[in-house]
């Protein structure tokens, strides 16, 4: 078995006219916690909705346990699924259903198991997010945590290989936020997953990851150990772990000097 | 000027076109193909609820009054000839052939039509679709299929349920209200009312206004751009562009039925 488990070679991404991604390489090991980490807006969702094969790259391969994802056939890319899951920034529940329900459901949709089993299952993945106590509530009633631990129960259902988060820490409080790096932790440790995490929170990323990619300008622009990242020389790298407002990546979205454009008027 | 809007009408042909290609390809991955009748059914029979019962409430309304209306239109221009006993007919063959099913698909169109575009527009939005596709099931069976198969079956039982309920209505006013003969009422709907050419034509009209309404919810709704906006335009769009439909294909039907 191969010690990577995602292997992104040379991928190129565009939408439209816009080109996200240009041939951009990513390894990501299995067991570990691989962060992805990058400025808003520079297409990280787009990534892992890549490695799911819900988008298909303009080329370029992206190698899942082996296999090529974008070449894969309708039924085998169905079948690779089976083995990964996605925390959606969302959560992404089934709002007709309930939490116990909205758990049981991929273990209802892809197994056999008989109704006593698989409350056996649900409850056991309810309590490692500590929400077996919650079972019963439509996910109107959950808060935007305990939505995102609801989700993260329904992901790990079926045991997958891969766990991809999608911006974790978005909008949560910092006790949840805490609750949620540990969680992912925690399942990471336990469950012998592998993880890959996307997000812009520099510190909670830096304090869970074994492994970070600084995703900028279409491309990695700086990878390594948290601590190998943080005596990175490159500038970019700095000024987004530093959090500064200005730099390399400029404060101002592109536009005309600000002396014409004012002067416009009084001309 | 003129190239501009020379571009736009090309630009737009070229979106309709497209937007035709993609819902064709959603409604094949979502009706070809193996089916699985031990998840499918239970689906199925929550759709035919949620779909066609919770419609008959607008669609017995509507068929009350509608052949209501019709008895008292009819009786006072039929009563100048003499010709009240024509009532029954004249109501029945009214509804078989036109009202009931065009009615019924337009109602439908504005009842469960909406609701399904505004649903499955939500489930985009919120990413459940997304997340049902990572988690290796199908939205286009899971989702789309059985309220595919709900629609088509349950759109023309509510045609048939208006009919009755309009024939009755009409009965009501003609026979209880100003008078009719009950017997020639009945007598002569029977007389007049041809199985296949009008009660078997009405239903295949029926099943096809069914295709088209339910065809076009779906796709608007899984082609929604998710955001609020592009929700609400799509149920917009979903009301208006299916009624047209069916009232375009109704005169197409109309006349291949009974035109010759």
């Amino acid at each position: 078995m191969s010690d990577i488990m995602v292997d992104i070679q040379h991928l190129s991404f565009s939408r439209g006219q816009n080109l996200i991604y240009d041939d951009m390489c990513m390894q990501v090991h299995r067991g570990k916690v691989t962060a992805i980490m990058g400025p808003s807006g520079i297409g990280k969702t787009t990534l892992l909705k890549l490695i799911g094969g819900q988008l298909k790259p303009d080329s370029g391969h992206i190698l899942f346990d082996g296999q090529d994802i974008p070449a894969l056939s309708r039924a085998d890319l169905y079948q690779a699924r089976k083995k990964m899951s996605m925390l959606f920034q969302s959560g992404a529940l089934f709002t007709e259903m309930s939490v116990f329900d909205n758990v049981a459901f991929p273990i209802r949709e892809h197994t056999r198991l008989p109704e006593s089993l698989i409350r056996l299952i649900v409850l056991m993945k309810l309590e490692a997010v500590g929400l077996r106590g919650a079972r019963d509530l439509m996910p109107a009633e959950l808060s935007g945590g305990m939505a995102r631990r609801a989700a993260l129960a329904r992901a790990i259902a079926l045991d997958p290989e891969l766990i991809m988060y999608d911006e974790p820490f978005a909008g949560q409080d910092p006790i949840s936020m805490g609750v949620i790096v540990r969680l992912i932790k925690e399942l990471n440790n336990a469950l012998g997953l592998t993880s890959i995490v996307v997000s812009h929170d520099v510190t909670e990323v830096m304090s869970i990851a074994d492994y970070v990619y600084v995703v900028a300008e279409k491309k990695v622009i700086g990878h390594g150990t948290p601590a190998q990242l943080r005596q990175d020389k490159s500038e970019l790298v700095q000024q987004f772990l530093q959090g500064e407002a200005d730099g390399a990546v400029p404060f101002h979205y592109r536009a005309e000097a600000y002396e014409d454009e004012l002067m416009e008027f009084a001309g | 000027m003129i190239t501009d809007k020379l571009q736009n009408l090309g630009r737009d042909t070229i979106n309709n076109i497209a937007g035709f290609g993609r819902s064709g390809i959603m409604l094949f991955g979502a009706l070809v193909g193996k089916p699985d009748f031990r998840k499918g059914f239970p689906l199925f029979i929550k759709q035919l609820y949620v779909i066609g019962v919770l419609s008959l409430l607008i669609i017995v309304v509507s068929g009350l009054f509608i052949g209501m209306v019709l008895a008292l239109q009819g009786y006072t221009v039929l009563v100048k000839f003499g010709a009240e006993g024509m009532l029954g007919p004249l109501v029945a063959l009214s509804l078989l052939r036109e009202l009931g099913p065009v009615v019924t698909a337009l109602l439908f169109a504005g009842r469960a039509g909406s609701a399904l575009t505004a649903e499955i527009g939500l489930m985009k939005a919120t990413e459940q679709l997304s997340g049902m596709e990572m988690m290796a099931v199908d939205p286009l069976r899971r989702i789309i299929a059985p309220r595919f198969w709900a629609g088509v079956v349950s759109m023309p039982l509510l045609a048939l349920v208006f009919n009755a309920v309009g024939i009755l209505g009409g009965h009501l006013i003609g026979v209880d209200w100003l008078g009719v003969d009950a017997g020639s009422y009945w007598s002569t709907m029977q007389a007049n009312v041809d199985l296949y050419q009008d009660v078997v034509n009405g239903v295949i009209k029926s099943i096809v206004f069914a295709v088209i309404v339910i065809w076009i919810a779906l796709h608007k709704g899984f082609d929604a751009i998710p955001t609020s906006e592009g929700i609400s335009r799509a149920t917009t769009q979903t009301v208006v562009t299916a009624s047209l439909t069916v009232l375009g294909f109704d005169f197409i039907l109309t006349a291949l039925m009974f035109g010759g």
